[in-house]
């Protein structure tokens, strides 16, 4: 039996901000994460948008923590290392009621004190987006991009290095309460914690309802998405967003230019039956590349290299119209069960504070004393396709697997492969070398770099080739080998 | 970092990259050097192990890497200087290539480059099919560079959309190495590969060939679990209540090729939006002067012995620009001709010809015909007529017409078609 | 007296001939387009043949396997009797293209050869 202080189940933007929180604290964490790296769920599958707080509620949890986070990040970035890009947002109006609406949301925006507001005419949009079509947008510069894997990841690596423990492939199956404890099973062994963080996202009914009766429902909506090849990255220099259609907070289908140069289209909005449906449709596709055309006219058709999906968890029904807020509180029945429920857009934005409050919360259940050497720092290595020829040059001398490209679409060399696969938390799947690198997301979409980080991880990693996975526990690459050595 | 002059630099040391270089070496080039981003030669070659390769060329039915040998030895006789597990990060309009690999960057200053980078394997988005995205979906090549070059089997129960030539390959190597080849599903009403192909390679084997249908679904939690099949009507789409569920845990997507034209975008030289690869003269020249290219990332070939031929010649021509130069000054600003494909022709290579005298040409058809006949007219006159008994889009069509040179002077328009 | 189904594979179009078997009498009944047909169709329909390509384990070498062929087409009733006795079989590094990996395969009197050079790991 393993004792930890604190166990968050969860290893996604928002368990992983927690984690990194405590990580300042003398506290032995734990984090069960069911998959086989960190975000594997819809951290990894959103848009990437750091909010201005315009879209929320003013006086909700969400607004006050999407504002609250939005403040962090441009530091949280700088510490952590993870890349980040103010480009701003345009809400686009299409005829006059659209203008009012933005006159609405400008009112929302001002309520909940995001600066820099500003509605312009058609001359102007035209000006700063002359691919967009739009008689009227409203600006909103506080709004950025990041890469959402970068951030979990950086998070998460940064709590690791600050002694948090990640258990990867541990999916939590049961949960009790004891007097002064809580004992958790997981598919890794069992466990024993003073606090319990439910940070599950989806699955966070689940959690809860293992050790209590919840007092709340999840309704899973699906989001699809689609990117676009960075081909076509010079069509947009700014978030494109419709004026948004309903009060449940679905924001329109947008496009989001990535920092990497792709563009994503999405996401579409779908009340779904399983929690874990995150099919990619024909039928919504075709939607995103016709809506996204509303926006966008010279929109290319044969633009898209990669599709995914990601699961909000939202906490109200869809025929109340779908919208509830954040609920981000100690269980009223289970002490030291912390449940983060409904945690979706902008839960991203709002995972910084998310993880303060929640370490507020904590420092009343147990008392938290600051660590002397927490690594706040985590460094963003330059990668090698943003080197000078001269960095190139020099940095092949002193390690010569520098000079191998393995990913000839991304640029991404072989040093570059095994310091992915060398992560702190342990991830070893092709996904997780393709968040911490890019190898895999060009537009070949690992075509040529498959064969040669499947190697590097057989021969420098040992691991056994029908060890392989693309990205979660059970989705292994191979079956075998065409001749076993052994074979008689 | 590394400073070298080179006369010819051919970019990819596949067939069309070997086949060039020797020629350049044979028509005078003094310093020719192959840069490959594989540390072995031959490109896509070594792992295609079935024969049919070069039987119109050498008369003989040799495999994959034989063939790749054939020429690899030639390019060492010629004494072509090789740099293996190299890649060209970027060039210039001066013809200044950077290129890297473990021993460092390597600036190399060449009087002309031979482009043959290649193709890459279309992927599932290029088809946009609905459903999960679990492990277990293979492009046809990738499965078969694990099979075949790694000794790694990708999977057990397997089904391949496509029925090109690589599909069909690899239908009979999976059935070979033990697995449950399911079926070959295609869109078309006809395979795509050669009749041998899919007697040998499906008939045989009692493998299954689903024409007129493709993939409407994927599914699978984290490894695939099954596809659903569906007929499709004249007009391609899938018709409703035809689906058909088929559990397997491999996919084996053989939906096409891309030419692969990073670097000759980057630098800005044309392409054509129907090959996908760099719009080029009688000359194999792109529009970049002293660039030329070949293989299939100038245009996908059926065999490679057809490859092998225009790569000879664009060999010949890189070197004759370093050497003669006389091409090059007949180019500069002169009119040239415009070869365009009109009824019935996909695309005809080369798009442009700046010198009277005949021209060989490739094109592909639209669409299947039974008899059939090609036209080449300028703007006054017809310049060839040929019948066909067939055509098809699978199959490449050459032919050699002599091009007068008012028609050259005039700057006229050709036109191909087919009816 | 049989009648078989033949693709010819001569060229490209793939003519369906029906052919009538007695015996080891061929009698062509329809199908094809051109004289080349005839003689395809008449050897596929007697003696069957097919070139066999597959691999063979390598120890110790820079690659785990090599290429290899049959050194004539095969009979096509005996494919996989020929690849199982392939699978088993082992061959040390180094490996040159044309050399003999099994002599008389399956007793058919057709060798296999390596198609592919393969180096010994250092």
């Amino acid at each position: 039996m393993k004792n930890f202080q604190a166990g968050i189940i969860g290893g996604g933007v928002i368990g992983s901000a927690v984690a990194r929180e405590l990580s300042r604290y003398q506290l032995d964490v734990v984090v069960f994460e069911m998959g086989s790296g960190v975000p594997s769920g819809a951290s990894k599958a959103n848009s990437g948008v750091v909010h201005s707080g315009i879209n929320s509620s003013p006086g909700s949890l969400k607004a006050c923590y999407c504002v609250e986070g939005n403040k962090m990040f441009q530091s949280l970035a700088d510490e952590l290392g993870f890349d980040l890009e103010w480009v701003g947002k345009l809400v686009i109006a299409k005829n006059e009621d659209e203008i009012k609406e933005l006159e609405r949301l400008k009112k929302v925006g001002l309520q909940n004190r995001v600066p820099g507001l500003e509605i312009i005419d058609e001359s102007e949009v035209n000006k700063r987006e002359p691919n967009v079509s739009g008689v009227a947008a409203l600006c909103i510069p506080t709004a950025g991009i990041i890469p959402p894997y970068q951030f979990t990841i950086a998070l998460a690596e940064n709590a690791a290095v600050n002694d948090v423990k990640f258990l990867l492939e541990t999916k939590v199956t049961d949960l009790k309460k004891k007097k002064n404890h809580f004992l958790i099973e997981t598919s890794k062994g069992a466990f024993q914690t003073e606090i319990v963080v439910n940070a599950a996202g989806v699955h966070c009914r689940e959690i809860a309802s293992m050790v209590e009766e919840p007092d709340f429902q999840v309704y899973p909506r699906r989001g699809e998405y689609l990117v676009l090849d960075k081909n076509y990255n010079s069509l947009i220099n700014s978030m494109i967003y419709p004026v948004p259609v309903e009060e449940s907070g679905f924001l329109g289908i947008h496009i989001t230019p990535t920092i990497e140069g792709n563009i994503l289209l999405g996401p579409s909005a779908e009340f779904i039956d399983d929690l874990d449906d995150r099919r990619t449709t024909k039928e919504m596709m075709n939607t995103l590349l016709e809506e996204a055309r509303d926006l966008i006219p010279a929109l290319p058709d044969k633009a898209v290299i990669n599709a995914y999906s990601g699961i909000r968890c939202k906490l109200a029904h869809p025929k109340s119209g779908g919208w509830a807020d954040y609920r981000i509180e100690e269980s009223k029945n289970t002490s030291g069960l912390i449940n983060l429920l409904g945690i979706e857009s902008p839960g991203l934005t709002a995972a910084p504070a998310i993880a303060q409050e929640v370490t507020k919360m904590i420092s009343q259940i147990v008392e938290l004393k600051k660590k002397n050497n927490f690594k706040s720092r985590r460094i963003r290595k330059k990668r090698f396709s943003e080197m000078s020829t001269g960095e190139q040059s020099n940095l092949i001398k002193k390690d010569n697997r520098w000079g191998r490209i393995v990913c000839r679409c991304e640029h991404v060399t072989e040093a570059e492969i095994i310091e992915s696969l060398s992560n702190p938390l342990g991830a070893k799947t092709l996904s997780s070398v393709k968040y911490r690198c890019r190898a895999g997301m060009g537009r070949c979409q690992g075509g040529f770099c498959t064969q040669h980080i499947v190697r590097i991880m057989e021969e420098q990693f040992n691991i056994d080739v029908k060890d392989i996975k693309l990205k979660s526990p059970s989705s292994h690459l191979f079956y075998g080998r065409t001749r076993e050595v052994k074979d008689d | 970092m590394t400073r070298r002059d080179m006369d010819v630099a051919v970019i990819g040391g596949g067939p069309a990259g070997l086949a060039a270089a020797v020629s350049a070496k044979e028509h005078g080039a003094k310093n020719v050097v192959v840069l490959d981003r594989n540390s072995w030669l031959g490109g896509i070659l070594p792992q295609c192990i079935h024969d049919g390769f070069g039987v119109e060329e050498t008369g003989i039915s040799m495999t994959g890497p034989e063939y790749a040998d054939l020429y690899i030895e030639m390019a060492e006789k010629k004494g072509v200087t090789v740099m293996k597990e190299t890649i060209v990060l970027r060039f210039d309009n001066s013809r200044k290539i950077i290129a890297v690999n473990k021993q460092g960057i390597h600036i190399i200053k060449t009087k002309a480059i031979v482009l043959a980078m290649g193709c890459r394997e279309k992927t599932r988005w290029n088809a946009m099919i609905s459903g999960t995205r679990p492990s277990g979906i293979y492009t046809a090549g990738v499965a078969q560079g694990f099979i075949n070059l790694y000794n790694t089997m990708p999977g057990k129960n397997i089904v391949i959309l496509g029925s090109g030539d690589v599909g069909l390959i690899m239908a009979r190597r999976l059935k070979f190495e033990g697995a449950n080849v399911l079926g070959v599903v295609e869109i078309f009403p006809c395979a795509s590969g050669l009749p041998r192909n899919v007697v040998q390679c499906l008939d045989d084997y009692g493998i299954p060939l689903y024409l007129n249908h493709t993939i409407t679904i994927i599914d699978g939690k984290e490894r695939l679990e099954g596809v659903t099949i569906a007929q499709v009507g004249e007009n391609l789409i899938p018709i409703s209540g035809t689906e058909k569920r088929i559990e397997c845990d491999t996919l084996l997507l053989s939906l096409g090729l891309i030419p692969e034209n990073e670097l000759s975008k980057d630098v800005g030289i044309e392409i054509d939006s129907v090959t996908g690869g760099p719009i080029i003269n009688q000359y194999l020249e792109t529009t970049l002067d002293g660039v030329f290219a070949c293989g299939n990332c100038l245009q996908v070939y059926d065999t490679v012995d057809m490859l092998s031929i225009d790569a000879k010649k664009a060999g010949k021509y890189a070197a004759e620009f370093t050497t003669k130069r006389k091409i090059n000054k007949e180019k500069v600003r002169k009119p040239y001709v415009q070869v365009r494909g009109g009824k019935g022709v996909k695309y005809v290579v080369p798009q442009r010809v700046n010198k009277e005298g005949k021209v060989h040409f490739t094109l592909r058809a639209e669409k299947p015909r039974e008899i059939s006949t090609i036209k080449v007219v300028s703007e006054k006159k017809t310049l060839l007529r040929k019948r066909l008994p067939w055509v098809n889009p699978a199959n490449m069509i050459t032919m050699d017409v002599t091009v007068p040179a008012e028609i050259v002077k005039q700057g006229q328009t050709l036109e191909v078609s087919i009816g | 007296m049989t009648k078989k189904d033949i693709t010819c594979i001569v060229c490209p179009i793939g003519c369906k001939i029906i052919v009538k078997l007695d015996g080891t009498k061929v009698d062509l009944l329809s199908g094809n387009k051109c004289k080349r047909g005839i003689d395809y169709a008449i050897h596929e329909a007697l003696d069957p043949r097919r070139m066999l390509t597959t691999s063979v384990l390598v120890k110790n070498g820079e690659w785990p396997l090599v290429s290899v062929k049959s050194s004539k087409p095969v009979p096509k009733e005996s494919v996989f009797s020929i690849l199982k006795e392939i699978k088993k079989t082992k061959v040390k590094a180094p490996v040159k293209t044309g050399q003999k990996i099994i002599k008389n395969v399956a007793g058919i009197g057709i060798d296999i050869l390596a198609t592919k050079s393969i180096k010994k790991t250092s």
